[in-house]
């Protein structure tokens, strides 16, 4: 049986995604870095999916669709800044600073 | 053999989510995202998930990193100085990373030995059930049932979901409407 290292391995990348948000400024990788903890988190459905039936399987889809819609939104709102700012850094946003 | 692949690519899924992490280039790191992705396709293959590995190929690999390349190359951000954070920064992420993997640690591990405490969890299906139902229903039909039978109302509600996510992106990303 493979679930549990499916499990170890889904909570690894959840980890290194946790990590790369915390790490970057850019607003482009730490969105990747969400993306990376989405499909951890699916790794970790389609794993227990074998022992709990296939119902996770299709809330893998549901996941999908909504980073689908997500990433499209996300980056056009990351163009939209950038066209104001001239800049994606997170450092550089700073309209809300007292 | 089985385990022996497994092995393979989740060393490979993982490594190249560390490169993606680390890379300065926001190219290499989608690019390295996308080998993370192809192994995670093969993972699910592994784990009697044939279709949603297709799936995780053509959505993933193919539509949303084209869309996160393209989004770079857009704004030719490629040659900048690098985002890392500083020092203090890199020690915090790491450290919380750590936290969080012990923390999911603990429960996975929880979940294998039979739950928590007073709760437990119920594995009914027996072993390879899902590789039976495969040859007995195909491995789309398999997932065809419940989509399309007990979770017709969130199917529907996702095309409202991403019809609305189409019209967003137009309206945020275009100059003048």
């Amino acid at each position: 049986m493979l679930l549990g290292p499916a499990l170890g391995v889904s909570a690894l990348l959840f980890a290194i995604g946790v990590g790369g948000v915390l790490l970057r400024r850019n607003a482009i990788v730490i969105f990747m870095c969400v993306e990376l903890m989405l499909n951890a988190v699916n790794l970790s459905f389609i794993a227990l999916a074998q022992q709990l039936g296939v119902e996770g399987q299709v809330i893998v889809f549901f996941v999908m669709a909504v980073a689908a819609a997500e990433a499209a939104v996300g980056l056009a709102v990351i163009l939209a800044v950038y066209r104001h700012q001239d800049s994606v850094n997170l450092q550089d946003l700073n309209l809300l600073r007292g | 053999m089985l385990g022996g692949f497994f092995w393979g690519l989740a060393v490979v899924a993982v490594a190249a989510a560390l490169l993606c992490v680390t890379r300065r280039s926001p190219v290499a790191s989608a690019l390295w995202l996308v080998v993370t992705m192809f192994a995670l396709a093969g993972l699910y293959l592994l784990l009697d998930a044939q279709f949603v590995a297709i799936i995780q190929i053509l959505v993933y690999a193919g539509a949303i990193m084209v869309l996160f390349l393209f989004v770079i190359m857009v704004l030719n951000i490629g040659h900048r100085p690098s985002d890392l954070r500083g020092w203090v920064g890199r020690g915090v992420a790491v450290l919380l990373g750590a936290g969080i993997f012990l923390q999911l640690g603990v429960i996975f591990w929880a979940i294998r030995s039979g739950g928590f405490g007073q709760q437990t969890v119920a594995f009914p299906l027996p072993a390879g059930e899902l590789q039976r139902m495969q040859e007995a229903q195909g491995a789309v039909g398999m997932i065809a049932g419940p989509l399309f039978r007990q979770y017709l109302i969130p199917f529907e509600i996702t095309s409202v979901l991403l019809l609305a996510a189409i019209v967003g992106a137009v309206v945020l990303a275009k100059r003048k409407l």
